[in-house]
């Protein structure tokens, strides 16, 4: 079966807007905007089973219907693509490939949400998917299928792009709130939600690229037809899994949620580099807990990759093989969202150097028997913060001391890295 | 002082927003666009712009890593050093760079060309390892193609 976000891609070149119209783009706009109510919308993408594919997997549907629908005042939808989790490289490719199933899925979702006004949040560095993006908007709206009077109906829909900066924190949805508003991007206390104070404190929903991406194929095809592409009975859809580290080829491909990670390493990927050994792998972007190589079927799927100790998260693979020591890429890890903690919370702000301290002390052989037992403290508590920056640090540190704990023992048992 | 008709564009830019801080982050990097880094008399212009304090536009410019509060190279290189780059050996690069630059993390080459700093992760992932020169993003590198690259951006400038 046609797998939906790919599909129009070029492979050296960005799709143009003609392409996208003779391969059936836009005929969802068309199709809700002649016979579907907001709610008829709404509804296909709820029994569609679609989840966030940012890497929370909140479903979308649900997302979509807390937003209350009686409050004065406007309301808005972000699309965030401040992609820096590191490992994750799928919006990017997506975009640099075609930036109209975003737009189209952005006005479906407008439409169903009651929004007139939506942001694109464009990180720093992905300026050749923001042109993408603005020459489409544009298109679009020269087209009526965006701006004043949509198809000649009564809705207006507006599309703007925000160009941020470059921090990592702005990707967390009320930070990013923040920083379109040109606010220091410090995330927010919840309560309350975005859906029901967010930008300027109206309901604001926020989705990844690729969530809305997913929107069109949805509302042309049907919630069943979404459903039926992934190839467990519990998933929904395709996913753009994006794979880095020690394979063959480092590819970014669609392919249907449940394929396993065997099919996608082994497969897609050509399988690992020359005379490497697969260890281990992080699935979804820098803040997943590891897997190991009795998970190689595994379904990447949202349950059953949490039913392994895992998450699916953004699809961002990053397979490590025999020769990486596992406590140096944690360091990595930890070195990166120490650096990036926005400093508003105690536990992350403090307890991410520590954790950095204590990693390069055992890497570097000066290790002790009290710094696991440090370590397993910290991911216990640095859960207590506003918002999942440092959890999302301590996942594979946890994953470290759970799976791998022998060769931090090792570290310290022969006063240096074994692998050195 | 900013020529008269950037001041216009900009003036123009946040009467467009929804509200004028919504702006700041174009603000900033078109002022940085125009005297090379964020300097204190940018700070206090875009502050003017936008109706806010200094204060207020310092603790958005320290926030983000593209937005430069000192003096910088004509050309500032962001080098990842996250995991997947990491995986692709990105240490030995770093320091490959740093020997042929002759300057530390932070550092500025001697004619003023080069800034050196480490980045979080640029999205190249499956071209790791990667760098952007001047906002231009390269990867699959080695040794070869960074000399390639830097001698290619030093003739651009």
């Amino acid at each position: 079966m046609e797998l939906p976000l790919f599909r129009h891609n070029r492979p050296n070149r960005v799709v143009t807007f003609d392409e996208y119209r003779e391969e059936g783009g836009f005929e969802a706009l068309e199709k809700a905007f002649s016979g579907m109510s907001p709610n008829d919308v709404q509804q296909a993408v709820l029994d569609s089973g679609l989840r966030g594919r940012g890497g929370a997997g909140f479903a979308t549907g649900r997302k979509w219907s807390f937003v209350p629908r009686d409050l004065p005042g406007p309301r808005w939808l972000i699309c965030n693509c401040d992609e820096m989790e590191p490992g994750t490289y799928k919006d990017r490719v997506l975009l640099e490939h075609n930036p109209y199933s975003l737009i189209e899925g952005m006005t479906l979702a407008c439409y169903a949400l009651g929004v007139r006004h939506a942001f694109i949040f464009i990180r720093k560095g992905y300026e050749k998917a923001a042109a993408n993006l603005a020459r489409g908007i544009e298109e679009a709206k020269k087209a009526g299928l965006l701006g004043e009077h949509i198809l000649g109906s009564e809705h207006s829909i507006e599309l703007d792009l925000h160009l941020s900066a470059g921090r990592y924190i702005c990707g967390e949805e009320t930070a990013l709130i923040n920083a379109l508003e040109g606010k220091r991007p410090n995330p927010r206390s919840k309560p309350p939600f975005p859906a029901i104070k967010g930008l300027w404190q109206g309901p604001t929903v926020v989705n990844n690229v690729e969530t809305l991406a997913n929107v069109p194929a949805i509302v042309a095809n049907g919630a069943a037809w979404f459903k039926g592409l992934a190839l467990n009975p519990e998933g929904a859809g395709s996913k753009l899994f994006c794979v880095s580290g020690s394979v063959k080829n480092r590819a970014c491909v669609e392919l249907p949620i449940g394929t396993t990670l065997g099919d996608i390493i082994g497969g897609a990927c050509g399988g690992m580099r020359e005379g490497k050994k697969f260890k281990a792998c992080i699935p979804g972007g820098a803040s997943t807990q590891f897997l190991k190589p009795e998970h190689w079927n595994l379904p990447m799927d949202y349950d059953s990759v949490a039913k392994a100790g895992s998450r699916l998260g953004s699809g961002g693979i990053i397979v490590f093989d025999e020769g990486h020591c596992l406590v140096e890429a944690t360091l990595n890890l930890i070195n990166f969202f120490a650096r990036e903690s926005c400093g508003w919370c105690t536990p992350c702000r403090e307890g991410l150097p520590y954790v950095k301290e204590i990693l390069t002390r055992i890497e570097n052989g000066r290790g002790e028997e009290d710094d696991i037992t440090i370590l397993r403290e910290h991911v216990k508590y640095l859960n207590y913060t506003f918002c999942a920056l440092a959890p999302g640090a301590m996942a594979p540190l946890d994953g470290l001391l759970r799976d791998f704990e022998d060769e931090v023992r090792e570290h310290i048992e022969k006063k240096k890295c074994p692998l050195k | 002082m900013i020529p008269e008709t950037l001041k216009t564009s900009l003036q123009a830019r946040v009467a467009s927003a929804i509200t004028a801080r919504e702006a700041a982050v174009d603000v900033m990097k078109e002022l940085q666009a125009h005297y090379g880094w964020l300097t204190d008399e940018a700070v206090e212009e875009a502050a003017a712009l936008l109706g806010l304090s200094p204060l207020q536009v310092e603790e958005l410019a320290t926030f983000y890593e593209m937005i430069y509060r000192r003096p910088v190279g004509k050309k500032v290189i962001h080098v990842c050093d996250s995991i997947s780059c990491w995986c692709a050996d990105c240490d030995k690069l770093i320091q490959y760079l740093k020997d042929k630059l002759g300057v530390g993390l932070g550092g500025t080459t001697a004619d003023g060309m080069f800034t050196l700093v480490p980045c979080c992760c640029m999205g190249m992932c499956g071209d790791s390892p990667a760098m952007s020169v001047g906002g231009t993003p390269y990867g699959r590198l080695t040794p070869e193609l960074v000399d390639e690259i830097l001698e290619m951006e030093r003739k651009k400038a």
